[in-house]
């Protein structure tokens, strides 16, 4: 029941199939659209807004939209990356992160943006939050702190691991993800092997004691930029 | 305390910019304008001891190395030996054992090469009273290119010794709770196997260097900021210098065994901290002495009094030799550090050079567990000296207590001691001289303090000295 969709991404002819997503078309075809909330296999969020392009010139989150014919996308302009700077940088402004003791860094999807984007040093003020952590459960740790609210381990805890252990609470500045319990971590039925515990992005829910194991020089964005895998499989263009 | 009975004046030197902190130099004199007390301030507070509450055990390794930019090797070790006992591991494996020693030992290389050519030689070879604008190290790379040449390829062979096991030069993360998370490649060991003799050849000529100025000028240093003083440090449990793993051991002035074989989980049985209104640092003493007389000295020049014996060969001939001056006894001469400073960097280099040839480092079997603790000491010897990390971890994972002894504290009563005997010895009238200033900073600078780290870039500290009449009037001032 396929049926063939063909628009361009940056003047590239990109070829996709309906019912897909710009982001999902764009990665098969090689192209990397910067994104934070999206997850492959999660159902698309469109909340983080890093994702966001130019559908025949009107923003649209490309997680989000799905592909329609002789559609013309643009992804990669100066002035798009200008708002994807302004996104991240917000980002590190409204929490507490410290890349150089993260046990993260190096395989943190915020940091790694940061750096493919040309983020050298934060132009906003900091917020200096105050955030708590939690350690009650015996595997994983929680540090709010570093949390950007993207929503991934609420996701893959309802859609993959068949649990609802997260929650998002509040609104606006005081939205924050709840465990879905009286008070602590410990409480839910969360285990450490759960994908809503790998679907973190940023040092936020992290597995217990297994912290800088990987040396520095072999972590995963130490080799490669993050969206690199995806470029590496470019199918036309350049 | 007690300046307004005597109607003192007071002299201030506020240098002192560092990483870690700021300290300033105060002098009180009494009314017939002599020295009466000097005291060097740190003013700066860091709280890292209470903003790593609640942190996760294994985070602190990484974090709390954040102290310094100039040893953090120093403090990733001594908090990863505490964690290695939280997380039960009470014997590494071999390769994770000697990966750590090779990490430290290039630090300490690193950072005595640092302290020796950056700061020091521009003394040394100019004399302490040349003009400062010649007096640093740009001054030194100018007059003796070859020798700022070794000092600097020296020092970068000692950084790149902590990338290879760190994984970065300053603040990598290669110590983990119970081991170590890489080992040493075949091409990494040949790496530094090129050029290790050539290293080993330019530490001795260093060293001839510091034992040339030492013995030549005995008379002039001898006295310079000199006092007797307890010594402390590690030593293995046969007595011989160890820098990273021993017992501790604390000697008087003249040798006599104050206490040895003391385990370091039960340091707080011997040592206690006590906290002076004016300063920030805290000044530890052995408590069987008391805090009047119980200070003690520690670094290289402790280091070297406390051993028995070196087990590197040309270090341990150099150690005899030291130690033939004073007759066997402990040398308290405080321009002695930098002699034994040497004598280290030299020790550091063959044991980088044993080790290297050892093929343990290229073992896969990196990191151990077994039960749990829930308190743990872990305690090196820095470059500045004996550091203590002390830790309580609760079940949760979460740091609840954390007391760090830094070598710089341990220095603070022989710091104070020697600039007020350099202020008593050159402070002439109520005139704030070039001469004093050099003399101060050159006593502060024998024992490397951490709050030096700033001077470091160019060898000279930025200091201000003010100087008060008994009502606070500013007489003088004078800045550099």
């Amino acid at each position: 029941m396929s049926q063939e969709i063909t628009f361009t991404i940056d003047g590239v002819e990109v070829k996709g199939t309906k019912g897909q997503t710009i982001l999902q078309a764009a990665d098969e075809a090689g192209i990397y659209i910067p994104r934070l909330c999206n997850l492959k296999g999660l159902i698309p969020h469109g909340s983080c807004r890093v994702c966001t392009v130019l559908v025949n010139g009107r923003p649209q989150a490309a997680c989000t939209q799905p592909i329609a014919p002789n559609a013309i996308v643009e992804a990669n302009t100066p002035e798009l990356n200008a708002h994807r700077r302004n996104l991240i940088d917000m980002l590190f402004v409204e929490g507490n992160h410290f890349c150089m003791f993260c046990e993260k860094s190096g395989n943190c999807e915020l940091q790694a943006m940061a750096y493919r984007l040309g983020i050298l040093a934060p132009k906003y003020p900091f917020q200096f939050p105050v955030r708590d952590v939690d350690a009650s459960h015996p595997d994983v740790f929680i540090d709010r702190n570093r949390c950007i609210l993207c929503g991934r381990c609420v996701r893959a805890s309802r859609e993959q691991d068949g649990k609802v252990c997260f929650e998002f609470v509040g609104r606006g500045p005081h939205k924050r993800v709840a465990v879905n319990a009286e008070a602590k971590l410990a409480e839910t039925n969360l285990d450490v092997k759960d994908k809503a515990v790998e679907a973190c992005p940023v040092g936020a829910i992290l597995k217990k004691r297994v912290g800088y194991a990987v040396p520095v020089g072999q972590r995963k964005f130490d080799k490669q930029p993050i969206g690199a895998d995806i470029e590496a499989h470019r199918t036309s263009g350049k | 305390m007690s300046n307004t009975m005597t109607d003192p004046k007071r002299i201030i030197i506020e240098p002192v910019t560092r990483v870690e902190g700021h300290g300033k130099v105060s002098i009180l004199l009494d009314e017939n304008n002599k020295v009466k007390q000097a005291r060097l301030h740190i003013v700066e507070f860091r709280g890292f001891e209470r903003f790593i509450q609640g942190r996760p055990f294994w985070e602190v390794p990484v974090l709390v190395q954040r102290l310094c930019g100039i040893c953090p090797v120093s403090h990733h070790l001594a908090a990863a030996k505490a964690m290695d006992l939280i997380v039960g591991a009470t014997k590494l494996t071999p390769t994770a054992e000697k990966i750590r020693r090779l990490m430290h030992y290039g630090q300490m290389l690193q950072s005595h090469t640092l302290h020796f050519f950056h700061l020091v030689s521009p003394d040394l070879l100019f004399g302490f009273d040349a003009d400062p604008t010649i007096r640093n190290v740009i001054g030194v790379a100018k007059k003796f290119p070859e020798l700022a040449k070794q000092g600097v390829l020296m020092r970068k062979y000692g950084q790149e010794v902590i990338k290879a096991t760190a994984g970065k030069k300053i603040h990598g993360t290669g110590a983990i709770p119970g081991g170590v998370n890489k080992n040493l490649t075949i091409e990494e060991r040949d790496f530094f196997l090129k050029d290790v003799d050539q290293i080993v050849a330019w530490a001795q000529n260093a060293l001839k260097i510091a034992k040339d100025y030492t013995t030549q000028h005995l008379e002039k240093l001898a006295p310079f900021g000199s006092f007797d003083s307890n010594h402390l440090g590690l030593v293995r449990k046969n007595g011989q210098m160890d820098l990273y793993d021993g017992v501790l051991k604390a000697v008087d002035s003249q040798g006599k065994v104050i206490f040895d074989q003391v385990d370091n989980q039960d340091y707080a049985k011997y040592i206690a901290e006590e906290v002076r209104n004016w300063s920030y640092m805290k000044f530890p003493f052995i408590k069987s002495i008391g805090p009047e007389k119980g200070w003690y000295r520690v670094g290289p020049l402790a280091r070297v009094n406390i051993c028995t014996s070196i087990d590197t060969p040309l270090a341990e001939a150099e150690r005899k030799e030291f130690m033939a001056l004073t007759g066997g006894k402990p040398n308290n001469v405080t321009l002695a550090y930098h002699w034994a400073r040497m004598i280290e960097n030299l020790h550091s280099i063959e044991v980088i050079r044993n080790l290297l040839n050892d093929k343990d480092l290229q073992g896969k079997d990196l990191v151990v567990t077994g039960k749990r603790r829930e308190e743990a000491v872990g305690i090196v010897e820095a470059p500045r000296g004996t550091l203590f990390h002390h830790y309580r971890v609760n079940k949760d994972d979460q740091v609840t207590m954390a007391n760090l002894i830094v070598s710089t504290t341990s220095n603070n009563e022989p710091m104070n001691r020697a600039v007020e005997k350099v202020a008593k010895d050159h402070l002439s009238g109520v005139q704030i001289t070039e001469g004093l200033l050099n003399h101060v900073e050159i006593a502060i600078r024998a024992y490397d303090p951490c709050l030096s780290c700033a001077t470091h870039a160019l060898g000279q500290m930025p200091l201000t000295v003010n100087l008060f009449d008994a009502q606070g009037t500013l007489l003088d001032s004078r800045s550099r």
